[in-house]
């Protein structure tokens, strides 16, 4: 089947079997291999994408359900060749250890974010219970998140 | 101020933040195949036949194995040790004749896609003759059990004890025994990515190169030239990006040795990328033991005698190079912990069932003898009616008297073993908890507080193995640190990385001994083709050994430097200093050249260089600290407990942790919080399933619960930083200490909680469930309902 996305603000077309996830669509086909897959089951989280503005789990949807949808994965997060305030607090407070988890936590969080600009450190717990990091104890997250709502609150 | 103690950002960061980071399944190799694998259903059966026609036939793929046909390809894997009382095993890649546990490799099918392959795999027709299952290590170690490895005529893969003294007669003559029948259920590592590797065969050179996801590219370079008779000059082993290893990823799994030999059999890069439930069917996992363990006092508290039996599930195969001892030889090793104890007895048997493999963890072995041991200790000062913080002061080992030599033969070299609980117990507000303890319980509500005391053995050299017996090195690393003509450097090292940020802690070491800038040195790790020979990483080992060795090689060539700029400046080497870069002549007003500029020299050949020296600028140097160091934390954990909903919820976490000198201390805090948060998963939600026919229930993470940020506390962490006595620069290793602490304080902390109601915590994890049975069905005083039937009473479980 044939499928046209913009991911990234760049529009591309592809074929592939209707049975293709996604997450594997994005890797094998587009080359985006920032986009991990870690459980193929909807729990870890480390696929979250944006789909239309919206955190989803690429690993749980085909690519022909994508089909007409504007995405956002980790690589189009820079702006101007400098990294995105949110990546930036990650690098600071030391949110991110073997980084594989980190992709998608940095597309929930923004869509966190988006919806609750300036959250308790509860709500933030929450927000990125979504996804799992195995290495951080989510200490480093907590506080690059907390961080990067202040960063983007500031006009 | 120095690099070495910075909290420098990582340098690793950038790319990993931004979608750039190359973890194996990333990568993508012309004519590349892809693998997958067909995996027992079954716990433990017969192979009667295996039909791989239809999938050999179907579209897209190239070729088909079973075990047979693996066979003349590679040999099987087998974990040797010199080990008394140990019995080695074969593993084959591709299960030959039989299966032992469900989730076993059995064949392997090779595709133009993971899609085709899979759908080939559906393909494949075996006859199975299911045999008993072997579930349960007691029933495993009895005469007469059904044997998985006929081979080795038992199932009792191993047995060893530790004694020092005549713990029995001291036993039967302290003030005060206390004992019970201890269980830390299996456990899985969860990296958060799986298992995956990509092999390439260039048949023109004869060169075999592995891409794979592991901690240990030296061990597997040694041990795949071994296995597919393959020089070892001619086989290159690459760890990428990892996403995590935890202990998970030291060993030589079957999927590694399958992909090299299919690469080499087709001539084309074959790939496999594992999914979750392989992960969760097949990575090695932890601990299962079972522990009898009494522990005696005099009046006063004084320790006086330690005697414990572990059984272990060590589960179907004995992983290389650890073998199945790994993580039970280190609970015995262990049991004593930090305390002064003058008769121990620790007896350990690791029994084979059909489950998968056991391997290390995080920890491995002192997460549970590290609750074990504390555990009798607060049971004992409940007994004596002592605090429990002054009963482990008393009986900490202390600093007078190191080097000290504990009953299992472990030489801690120094440590602040009774400064960091003193620490701790301030810094946690000891009194006030107490207070509020006592407040809280009047209105019945339930608050705990756990500590627990730990010394670990990290950064471990020649002297003692890490794996006891096993017939590899792990006590050595090499580092080569190269300027290059335009003054830049680049430090190779034999380990590897997997979350710890050894580009940045690494560097810090080498610039601050060169003496140059840190943005001038990069870290290059992970390939066998690219560094001086080593193992890996795993063990707490890198900062100690790799630091170590990094030390030699950047002092080796900053002296070398220093002659050149001696020549060129016409000084004294004495009075010359090399920092950030430039040589100085010390009150030499201003004289002084660049890094870069005596590289060029160093490679511009004789005339400008001194009389006699050899050109060139580097040095490959290798370090063994021999013994190893002592790494010592305090733990103190509050937690409150909702009888009612069995909700256990962490109020605070103090962690007071002495690692040493400090490279680097973002890096420190975030792994001695990382650890915590997986003790904490393993103290209270993660626990392999296992049926009585040996399917694992626990295959999906809805099933294994891995802690997400609502359930891990906020850790406060607090650094003694006293430096190694015995290891270059001083450092002790860092990565485990937050698991092995963790279970205990959380444990002891919930026991605390439900002391007035006659609880003792002696299984983990603490799940609600266990915990109902506990407060509700077990002849718990107050508020026990009666529930029939659930659960033996305490009494029983005493007796």
């Amino acid at each position: 089947m044939t499928v046209r996305l913009t991911v990234n603000g760049v529009r591309h077309e592809g074929r592939c079997e209707p049975r293709k996830l996604l997450v594997d669509f994005l890797r094998e086909d587009l080359g985006l291999t920032g986009t991990h897959v870690g459980c193929e089951h909807g729990i870890c989280g480390a696929c979250t994408i944006l789909v239309n503005g919206e955190a989803a789990r690429s690993c749980i949807m085909f690519a022909v359900q994508a089909d007409g949808a504007a995405l956002t994965t980790v690589e189009g997060l820079m702006r101007d060749g400098k990294l995105h305030p949110l990546q930036e607090a990650f690098r600071e407070h030391h949110g991110l250890q073997c980084g594989f988890c980190t992709p998608g936590m940095l597309l929930t969080a923004l869509d966190f974010l988006r919806t609750n600009p300036a959250p308790t450190e509860a709500e933030i717990r929450e927000g990125v219970s979504a996804v799992l990091c195995r290495c951080t104890g989510y200490h480093g997250i907590i506080k690059a998140v907390e961080a990067a709502a202040a960063q983007l609150r500031t006009p | 101020m120095s690099l070495i103690g910075a909290p420098v950002r990582r340098l690793e960061d950038a790319r990993l933040l931004t979608g750039h980071g190359r973890f194996v399944a990333d990568i993508v190799l012309p004519r590349m195949l892809h693998a997958a694998f067909l995996r027992s259903p079954h716990a433990h059966a017969r192979i009667h036949h295996l039909d791989l026609g239809r999938a050999r036939a179907a579209p897209g793929v190239s070729a088909c194995l079973g075990g047979q046909d693996l066979k003349p390809l590679a040999r099987p894997i087998r974990a040797e040790s010199r080990m008394k009382g140990y019995h080695a095993t074969d593993f084959p890649p591709l299960a030959v004749g039989k299966v032992r546990y469900a989730g076993e490799a059995v064949a392997a099918v090779v595709g133009e896609s993971r899609y085709a392959a899979e759908d080939a795999v559906e393909l494949i027709d075996v006859g199975w003759e299911p045999l008993a299952v072997v579930g349960s290590v007691e029933a495993a170690a009895r005469e007469g059990s059904p044997l998985l490895h006929e081979e080795a005529g038992t199932n009792v893969l191993l047995a060893r004890a530790f004694v020092q003294g005549d713990a029995e007669a001291a036993l039967s003559t302290a003030a005060v025994v206390v004992g019970d029948r201890f269980r830390f259920h299996r456990h899985a590592g969860v990296t958060m990515e799986n298992r995956a590797c990509l092999a390439d065969w260039d048949a023109g050179g004869g060169v075999l190169t592995l891409w794979s996801s592991t901690q240990v590219p030296g061990l597997l370079r040694d041990a795949l030239a071994e296995l597919l008779d393959v020089p070892a000059h001619r086989v290159r082993v690459v760890a990428p990006d990892v996403g995590g290893g935890f202990g998970v990823k030291s060993a030589l799994y079957p999927e590694e040795v399958t992909v090299c030999a299919l690469a080499r059999l087709l001539g084309r890069p074959v790939k496999w990328v594992g999914d979750r439930r392989e992960d969760l069917l097949t990575s090695t996992q932890a601990w299962d033991e079972l522990i009898d363990a009494r522990l005696g006092l005099a009046a006063d508290g004084t320790l006086s005698a330690l005697s414990a039996r572990v059984l272990a599930d060590v589960g179907a195969y004995s992983v290389h190079p650890w073998t199945a001892s790994i993580e039970v030889i280190q609970v015995i090793s262990f049991l004593p912990g930090p305390y002064r104890l003058p008769h121990y007895r620790g007896e350990a048997q690791g029994v084979a069932t059909n489950k998968a493999p056991m391997g290390p963890y995080r920890g491995v072995g002192r997460p549970v003898s590290t609750f074990v041991t504390e555990a009798l200790l607060d049971r004992a000062a409940r007994r004596l009616g002592m605090d429990p913080v002054e009963l482990r002061l008393k009986n900490l080992v202390r600093p007078d008297e190191f080097p000290y030599r504990s009953p299992s033969g472990v030489v801690w070299d120094g440590g602040s073993f009774v400064e960091s609980l003193e620490r701790a117990r301030e810094l946690a507000g000891y009194a006030q908890a107490r207070e509020e303890q006592r407040r809280a319980r009047e209105r019945k509500r339930w608050l705990g507080i756990g500590v627990a005391v730990y010394v670990e053995l990290t950064g471990v050299g020649s002297a003692i193995p890490a794996s006891p017996g096993a017939a590899i090195n792990t006590g050595t690393e090499g580092a080569t640190v190269r300027v290059d003509p335009g003054g830049t450097v680049t430090a190779t090292f034999g380990v590897a990385c997997h979350g710890q940020g050894h580009e940045t802690t690494l560097a810090q070491v080498v610039a601050a001994e060169v003496g140059t800038r840190l943005e001038d040195v990069r870290v290059i790790e992970g390939d066998t083709a690219a560094s001086p020979t080593g193992t890996g990483t795993y063990a707490s080992r890198t900062a100690v050994i790799a630091g170590g060795a990094a030390m030699l090689a950047s002092r080796a060539v900053k002296e070398k430097a220093l002659r050149i700029a001696a020549h060129q400046l016409e000084a004294s080497v004495e009075d010359l200093a090399l920092e950030d870069g430039r040589a100085s002549v010390r009150g030499g007003a201003g004289r002084s050249v660049t890094l870069r500029e005596i590289a060029a020299a160093a490679y511009a050949g004789a005339k400008r260089l001194p009389q006699g020296m050899e050109p060139g600028l580097e040095a490959t140097r290798f370090y063994d600290p021999y013994f190893g160091t002592a790494s010592n934390a305090s733990h103190v954990a509050v937690v409150e407990v909702d009888v009612e909903t069995c909700a256990v919820t962490l109020r605070r976490f103090v962690v007071v942790e002495d690692c040493g000198r400090i490279i680097n201390p973002l890096i420190v805090e975030g792994q001695a919080i990382g650890g915590v948060a997986q003790g904490v998963g393993a103290a209270l939600l993660e626990e392999v399933v296992y049926d009585g026919d040996g399917q694992l229930l626990t295959g999906t993470l809805m099933d294994y619960l891995v802690p997400t940020a609502s359930e891990v506390p906020a850790i406060e962490v607090h650094h003694l930083e006293r430096p190694s006595p015995t290891t270059l620069g001083g450092f002790k290793g860092v990565g485990e200490g937050g698991t092995i602490g963790a279970p205990a304080a959380v444990a002891n902390a919930i026991a605390d909680a439900l002391a007035p109601l006659g609880v003792e915590i002696t299984e983990l994890p603490v799940t609600p469930e266990r915990l109902f049975r506990l407060v509700h069905c077990s002849g718990a005083r107050e508020p026990a309902k009666t529930v029939g039937g659930l659960s033996q009473t305490r009494d029983e479980r005493d007796a």
